[in-house]
């Protein structure tokens, strides 16, 4: 599990999050949504200690230990390019070696686990400036899978990838989730996408918590229409709640 | 299962390890041989073994000729292998930790404080021991200032760093040739240091640099798989756990603690910072766990190949070596500045 319980952050003496107060428990998949510049990036920042914060945050007490407990990855992963993909994926295991020391049986393994269970083993050896846009996201979820870590957080996992590559990433979240007994949160855009993958779905707004529950309760017209406009419309149906735009009537 | 896939993966190998160490014993050798007194290559090889002792094979070598191999030669091949290694070691590291392409200890103004620092030091006529801590101290002011100056001008571009190290080079410069006017005495020995030489007589300046080379090298070398991490940016090196500020500080530190060693004995000598991890980065690949080991290899069989130059090209003259670097070195420059993508 993972909670953040009253956690703030202020840029400058402007607040930027906050207090935001949230559990995610042991295998559960929770949806940050919300319009641009809530504070959702912020919000899993937090939790691997990239931005000063008041408040705590993490698994236990005394706080998250860098790297072993939670993996984390931003919206847009730097990829070096010449790296090859299992160069890549091993970094993930650099919670797990020591300063000086080097990558072990061990670490290989957790490797080789990783590029199977996301169908990476015939292009591991491919740099990674030559992946398509899925086979990229593909290896950054290699990378937090090899890194062992019980919580994930990804930020716009989905981002830049079309309808059938971000359903097809989202797909294998679901299925390390349950397989690993992975703990996800993930800060996603798409409304109707987040819908049918997260059981829970957290709506920030100017970086609180508007709204916060299964998604037929929170992907509803009149929780949506004060911060994404009034042309939003819901259809629910048996999938679950589907979010479109409306036309403004002229 | 997928070993194979692992095995092929970036790391350093026994044959390029062994590719450079044949360079550097021919390196070596032709630096042993040539100059303006000629020694045969057996003689001076024959000699060289029987320099171990117990053993005798008779080398044929008269008293003059063998004063000038071990007194003259020998130390200035061993000095300008141990100048090249931490030069190119440190240009290595430091483009690692300032994720950029054209970082050198000469580009970041690292060589010239350090010369300041040198020159302050032989110019006060202070003890000799002084100059090494003395020009640490001033590449270690060069580099902070060139990194603060570069961030707040230009975010992490490359070119704001390089611009902010011209800067800084030539403001250490300045100090240093108004310190070298008020003292016309020195001037001489201190121009002939600027330009870069390797000119030694005896072991000395071995023994100062050694130390250094050491030190550098051990640490260095040992951050290579950290620097790896690195290149995916601090914030996720971060979150993989590395403490990312501490990595940077102590590359920096023995990256400059060996640049500033490698002025105070041979002066400022640019470029082999760039020449030698571009061409390692171009011929074995992108991995730190490659290029830290071979650059201090090839940095000594560039600098000994640089010196061989430097010593026949006008001989019975002496070019100074930095002149040779610079040749070579600023084509070099510009061919990386052409190629390297900008990064945001």
């Amino acid at each position: 599990m993972i909670g953040w319980d009253a956690v703030e952050v202020s840029y400058e003496g402007r607040r930027a999050l906050g207090p935001v107060t949230l559990a995610v428990g042991d295998g559960d998949w929770v949806g940050l949504i919300g319009p641009n510049g809530a504070g959702k990036s912020t919000m899993l920042k937090t939790a691997v200690g990239l931005v000063d914060h008041t408040g705590v945050v993490g698994l236990r007490e005394e706080g998250p230990i860098a790297g072993h407990d939670i993996a984390w990855m931003p919206q847009r992963p730097a990829m070096p390019e010449q790296m090859g993909v299992a160069d890549y994926v091993m970094l993930g295991r650099s919670p797990h070696i020591g300063y000086l020391g080097r990558e072990g049986r061990r670490d290989r393994e957790a490797v080789e686990v990783a590029l199977a269970k996301l169908d990476l083993v015939a292009i591991a050896h491919r740099p990674l400036g030559t992946l398509s846009g899925g086979e990229a996201q593909r290896a950054v979820l290699a990378r937090a899978l090899a890194q062992g870590a019980p919580v994930l957080l990804l930020d716009e996992p989905t981002a830049n990838l079309d309808i059938g590559h971000a359903i097809e990433v989202l797909e294998v979240i679901d299925e390390l989730r349950l397989s690993e007994r992975l703990t996800v949160v993930t800060a996603i855009h798409d409304l109707t996408l987040a819908g049918r993958f997260c059981q829970r779905l957290a709506l920030l707004v100017d970086g609180v918590i508007m709204a916060e529950g299964a998604p037929s309760r929170v992907l509803v017209e009149e929780t949506l229409r004060p911060h994404y406009g009034d042309s939003v419309r819901v259809i629910h149906d048996v999938e679950g709640p589907t979010v479109v735009p409306g036309r403004r009537r002229h | 299962m997928t070993t194979a896939a692992i095995a092929k993966s970036a790391r350093l190998r026994w044959h390029q390890v062994a590719i450079g160490l044949v360079a550097l014993l021919l390196a070596a050798g032709v630096g042993l041989t040539v100059g303006a007194a000629p020694i045969p290559v057996g003689g001076a090889l024959r000699a060289l073994v029987d320099g171990i002792p117990f053993i005798d094979v008779g080398h044929g070598l008269d008293q003059i000729q063998l004063r000038i191999l071990y007194e003259i030669r020998f130390p200035r091949v061993v000095l300008g292998g141990l100048v090249g290694s931490v030069l190119a070691i440190s240009g290595a590291a430091y483009q690692g930790v300032f994720k950029n392409p054209l970082a050198d200890p000469y580009l970041l103004g690292v060589a010239a404080g350090a010369g300041l620092g040198a020159t302050a030091a032989l110019g006060s006529g202070a003890e000799p021991w002084t100059v090494a801590p003395l020009a640490f101290a001033g590449g270690l002011a060069a580099v902070f200032v060139t990194y603060s100056l570069g961030r707040s001008v230009g975010g992490r571009t490359t070119t704001s760093l390089i611009l902010a190290g011209v800067a800084v080079a030539a403001f250490a410069t300045a100090i240093q040739t108004y310190l070298l006017q008020r003292r016309v005495d020195t001037l001489r020995e201190v121009y002939s240091w600027i330009l870069g030489r390797l000119t030694t007589v005896g072991w000395d300046e071995v023994w100062t640099m050694a130390p250094y080379t050491a030190v550098a090298g051990v640490v260095l070398v040992g951050a290579r798989r950290l620097l790896d991490v690195l290149s995916v940016g601090d914030d996720e090196a971060r979150a993989l756990g590395v403490k990312v500020d501490r990595v940077r500080i102590l590359v920096v530190l023995a990256a400059t603690l060996a640049t500033a060693a490698a002025v105070s004995v041979s002066g400022l000598i640019g470029f082999v910072g760039i020449i030698v991890p571009h061409i390692i980065r171009l011929a074995f690949g992108w991995s730190y766990r490659v290029i830290l080991p071979l650059s201090m290899i090839f940095g000594a069989v560039f600098m000994m190949s640089a010196d061989v130059v430097a010593r026949t090209l006008l001989s019975p003259a002496e070019l100074p070596i930095g002149v040779v670097t610079a040749f070579l070195g600023a084509p070099f420059f510009v061919l990386v500045l052409r190629t390297s993508r900008v990064p945001r």
